[in-house]
């Protein structure tokens, strides 16, 4: 039996050697395609053992260097990296099919060089998850960028280059001009950056610099999509779907909101940042984005893009959890971290499955398409559900905890933004339904059948309603995440 | 032996590259040559190691040269700073000759071979003994010595682009500025006090205290040495001088020569000044800072808009050296830690950079622009990748050897309070990936033209190229030993007394 210490090793490791070998591989499609899903159970079995490891209490680490005093390369599992991990992991695995249907599909080129950096990507990402200090996160947050780059610009056209520069230039500039010093800021403080529970910076720096801090933190962490920071999410979007779908929704944006999230609960502390108050002013810009955003999702016709900006909706619903600060609020949050990722990628993979099938990209022209591809409709249909917050999907459960956290903390008018969102949420990501089965065919396509593509989405669909059933693990880490 | 060898390692680590210089050059073979050059460099960097380990547990080593008391003899003096940076200098230039080997031989004369050699080992011994010498004087000498015949080793390079012989004249000119309002500076010291070894400068200047004499002094000697520096806006010598030398010889200088002067820099400064705050203070918070600021933005700015990659990593090496006399400027151990700190971490960047431009300008037989590599990623992928990790280093990523420098760096700036400062180093840190990632596109993002040629990698520059990109990770992951070194380096600069 694996224990729990192995379990991280393997699980930071096996997206890593699954890069690696690719290359190797590529002798024989099937190969080199196989070792991605294979990759995605291997290091899910790995996640899934780590947290049950961590919900019984424990927390697995593994150290690797030392960097200098005060700096050390570190793994460590916090509960909320726990599901984080689980997130990556899991859905990997679907991720992964879904993209060796996606590429074969649309006969892509350099279909292994993407199926390399998008491994590298997730080992990033596991990294994040499993983070053991700031410094960890740091470094991995900035890996995880780069080996983006190659697959936002994999189609290497004059419009993905010039995406992938806006992309790298927020991310990049973000992290290096603010993430960075909030960084050093923290160590200076506090000599020490690794997470603890309850926080590490209360007594150890002026509470009246708090909310700079915290500024440099929401604003340096270019991937939660915060505005004025979100414009690197629409440009990416010219990537292939399975970027978008595990990268933009998943991996990349979850990274930034995690990273937001353990800052807050790790690093600041929960009672430290109300005590101070020095979060207030974020409440307000979550609430912002979230109603900003939307109402620019209502004006996309691109389904991409119309889902790119929900995202940035939806990822400022984990932000403005971390902002209330109040522990319903930040499990929430953490929850919600989960409920958007099996909806968003499921909303994703139908965009993908319809543009392989047909060649569809606006929402304009789904009239009628519905019943062609009944099986991507009632996915999205689902996903939509988990994403607006009804019942029976998982996502009712975060935003319910995201409400009753406002409450909680007597904010009122961000119950009435909730609402709002959850109101123009329905209008928006309801309409290429209404549209697919309501309205006469305005284009005639003929649906080339790509199965590759099409049960991934059933699969993540499922998964919410799942979700809205089974969450009690996910909720127990939560739980352990705000319980010092 | 073992206690001769010991007990004279300070002359030593100058003198044997010195001697061997002239059997250099009368040597036919350039085989040999190369040879006694890479014996006569990697002894220094062994005596340098050896140095190394002796003033952690000694602490201070003086070296009376010929026995000679001083301060009437020429004192060597060897603390934590001169063998950190010996060891750096030492150890990346013993890098560059296994470098020369495989590169020199393509871009300059045959028959010219030893000579050069020669002047390698005459620059490398000057610039060794520049930083260990302990006499004000001497140490002019070593300034000129290692000018010189950095001058020659530049204007090698007409061999490939005749530009480098104006290049090198105009480092000649411009370098003979500089020592010369070094010594006239020296000589005004010199009248006030009658001696010329640092230590002892140092303890009566800080009598005399003050005054037009010792302040005019202090002016010439420091704008000297800004000039030997390249600090902006005197380091217009610098781009040229490094784009149009020979590969091997960019290395070199690039990787060491400015580090010297730097070094001296911050002696004069912290040290031989260091009983005269008044000026000081002064030349720090109103000349230093500044300047490097401007340097930094400057050389960065510069660096983007520049298409020639050897003149890119010129200007860029402009905005490095702003970055170290930025922490020198900031005047406090942990800013100068950082500075030393850098010194060693931009020597393995530059020197590593420049030697795979080199491998870059050798298979394509003319200079590498951005048009010229167009995907030289995939047709040369073991210099291109040793390049790639040199550059991240460059632009201060992390688990590289340029974050560690970076994060001290901005820590130090930070513990300051000085906000609007890391504010613009973070800003310059980001504008560099600017240019980094232009080349990067280039080589990887863009497939080469159709009619390409095929492109030969060298393998003779492999292994000085690989141990330069691994060290810049090494350092990345285990700077212990750089960061308690540049500590130790900090506390012997600033504790007073050299």
């Amino acid at each position: 039996m694996m224990t729990p210490e192995t379990a991280l090793l393997v699980g930071i490791l096996a997206p890593l050697v699954v890069a690696v070998l690719t290359p190797f591989l590529a002798v024989r499609n099937l190969w080199r395609d196989a070792a991605g899903p294979l990759g995605g159970v291997v290091t899910f079995v790995a996640a899934l053992h780590v947290a049950l490891a961590v919900r019984a209490g424990e927390t697995p680490r593994l150290f690797v260097a030392q960097i200098a005093d005060g700096l050390a390369i570190e793994f460590a599992v916090t509960p909320l990296g726990a599901i984080f991990g689980l997130v990556a992991s899991g859905l990997w695995i679907l991720a992964a099919l879904y993209s060796v249907g996606y590429m074969r599909g649309n006969h892509e080129k350099h279909q292994t060089r993407f199926a390399a950096f998008y491994a590298v990507a997730v080992h990033a990402a596991m990294a994040i998850a499993w983070s053991g200090n700031l410094l960890v996160l740091f470094v991995f947050y900035e890996i995880l960028t780069f080996s983006t780059y190659p697959l936002v610009t994999h189609k290497e056209s004059q419009a993905a280059r010039d995406a992938g520069r806006l992309y790298m230039s927020i991310l990049v500039g973000t992290s290096i001009v603010l993430l960075l010093p909030a960084v050093v800021w923290v160590w200076m403080a506090t000599g020490d950056l690794a997470f603890r529970s309850g926080g590490i910076l209360a007594g150890a720096i002026d509470p009246q610099m708090v909310p700079f801090l915290l500024a440099l933190f929401a604003f340096g962490v270019g991937k939660a999509a915060l505005m004025p920071m979100h414009r690197w999410l629409p440009a990416a979007m010219v990537a292939p779907t399975p970027v978008s779908a595990l990268l933009h929704a998943v991996a990349v944006v979850k990274a930034g909101v995690f990273t937001i999230l353990t800052v807050v609960v790790y690093v600041f502390g929960l009672d430290f940042l109300t005590g101070t108050g020095a979060s207030s002013w974020l409440v307000w810009l979550a609430s912002f984005t979230i109603l900003a955003s939307s109402f620019v999702a209502i004006t996309k016709d691109d389904i991409k893009a119309r889902l790119a900006y929900s995202t940035i909706s939806q990822l400022s619903y984990i932000v403005l959890g971390a902002a209330i600060a109040t522990s319903i609020a930040a499990q929430g949050a953490a929850l919600h971290i989960v409920m958007h990722a099996a909806g968003k990628i499921t909303l994703f993979f139908c965009a993908g499955a319809i543009y392989v099938q047909t060649h569809l990209t606006k929402i304009s022209e789904l009239d009628g398409q519905g019943r062609d591809m009944p099986w991507v409709f009632a996915a999205f249909f689902i996903g939509a559900l988990s994403i607006i917050g009804i019942p029976p999907a998982g996502g009712s459960w975060s935003k319910f905890m995201l409400m009753v956290g406002a409450v909680d903390a007597e904010l009122y008018i961000v119950l009435a933004v909730l609402g709002l969102s959850s109101l123009l949420n329905i209008y928006y990501l309801l309409e290429p339904l209404s549209r697919g089965f309501f309205r006469p065919k305005v284009k005639m396509v003929v649906v080339e059948s790509h199965p590759l593509v099409v049960i991934p989405p059933v699969v993540t669909a499922l998964l919410s309603l799942f979700l809205f059933f089974y969450v009690d693990l996910f909720a127990d880490l939560a739980a352990m995440m705000v319980t010092p | 032996m073992a206690a001769i060898i010991m007990s004279n390692l300070p002359a030593l680590v100058v003198v044997v590259p010195l001697l061997l210089a002239p059997i250099a050059a009368v040597t036919a073979a350039p085989r040999f040559a190369w040879m006694i050059a890479l014996v006569g460099v990697a002894s220094a960097f062994v005596a340098a190691l050896l140095l190394q380990s002796l003033t952690t547990t000694m602490g201070r080593i003086s070296y009376h040269l010929g026995n000679w008391e001083p301060p009437w003899g020429i004192e060597f003096v060897v603390d934590s700073a001169t063998s950190l940076t010996l060891v750096v200098m030492s150890g990346l230039a013993f890098l560059a000759t296994l470098y020369a080997r495989g590169s020199l031989a393509a871009e300059i004369n045959h028959k010219d071979l030893g000579k050069c050699y020669a002047a390698w080992l005459l620059a490398c011994g000057g610039l060794f003994g520049l930083v260990t010498t302990g006499d004000a004087f001497n140490l002019f000498v070593f300034l000129e010595i290692s000018a010189l015949s950095s001058v020659i080793l530049i204007s090698m390079g007409a061999g490939t682009d005749r530009r480098a012989l104006t290049a090198g004249f105009n480092y000649l000119i411009i370098g003979a500025v500089g020592a010369t309002f070094y010594v006239i500076g020296v000589g005004f010291i010199y009248a006030l006090t009658g001696t010329l070894n640092i230590a002892d400068l140092a303890v009566r200047l800080g009598e005399i205290g003050g005054g037009a004499a010792l302040y005019t002094g202090f002016g010439f000697m420091i704008a000297g040495i800004l000039v030997k520096a390249a600090v902006f806006p005197v380091h217009v010598w610098l781009p040229a001088a490094y784009g149009y030398a020979p590969s091997a010889v960019s290395s070199l200088l690039a990787a060491i020569a400015t580090k010297a002067a730097l070094y001296i820099l911050a002696r004069l400064l912290f040290t031989l000044f260091a009983g005269v705050p008044a000026i000081t203070d002064l030349a720090l918070t109103y000349v230093i800072v500044p300047l490097s600021i401007a340097g930094i933005f400057g050389g960065t700015l510069m660096a983007i808009y520049e298409k020639d990659i050897k003149l890119l990593l010129a200007h860029s090496s402009v905005a490095q050296i702003g970055y170290i006399a930025l922490g020198f400027g900031l005047a406090s151990k942990a800013s100068v830690a950082a500075s030393f700190i850098h010194i060693g971490n931009h020597a393995l960047i530059k020197g590593g950079l420049f030697m795979a431009v080199g491998g870059f300008v050798a298979a394509l037989g003319r200079r590498a622009t951005l048009n010229s590599i167009t995907g030289i990623g995939r047709r040369m992928p073991i210099t291109a990748s040793a390049f790639f990790l040199c550059g991240l280093s460059l632009a201060g990523l992390p688990l590289t050897a340029g974050f560690v420098s970076k994060l001290y760096l901005v820590r130090a700036i930070l513990s300051q309070d000085a906000y609007v400062i890391a504010a613009l180093v973070l800003v310059s840190s980001a504008l560099s990936i600017v240019y980094l990632w232009k080349i990067v596109e280039v080589m990887w993002m863009q497939p080469a033209p159709a009619n390409a040629p095929h492109l030969d990698e060298n393998p003779a520059i492999y292994a000085p190229l690989w141990i330069v990109g691994i060290a810049n990770i090494w350092f990345g992951v285990d700077a212990g030993w750089l960061v308690a070194a540049a500590r130790a380096a900090a506390a012997a600069v600033m504790g007073g007394g050299l």
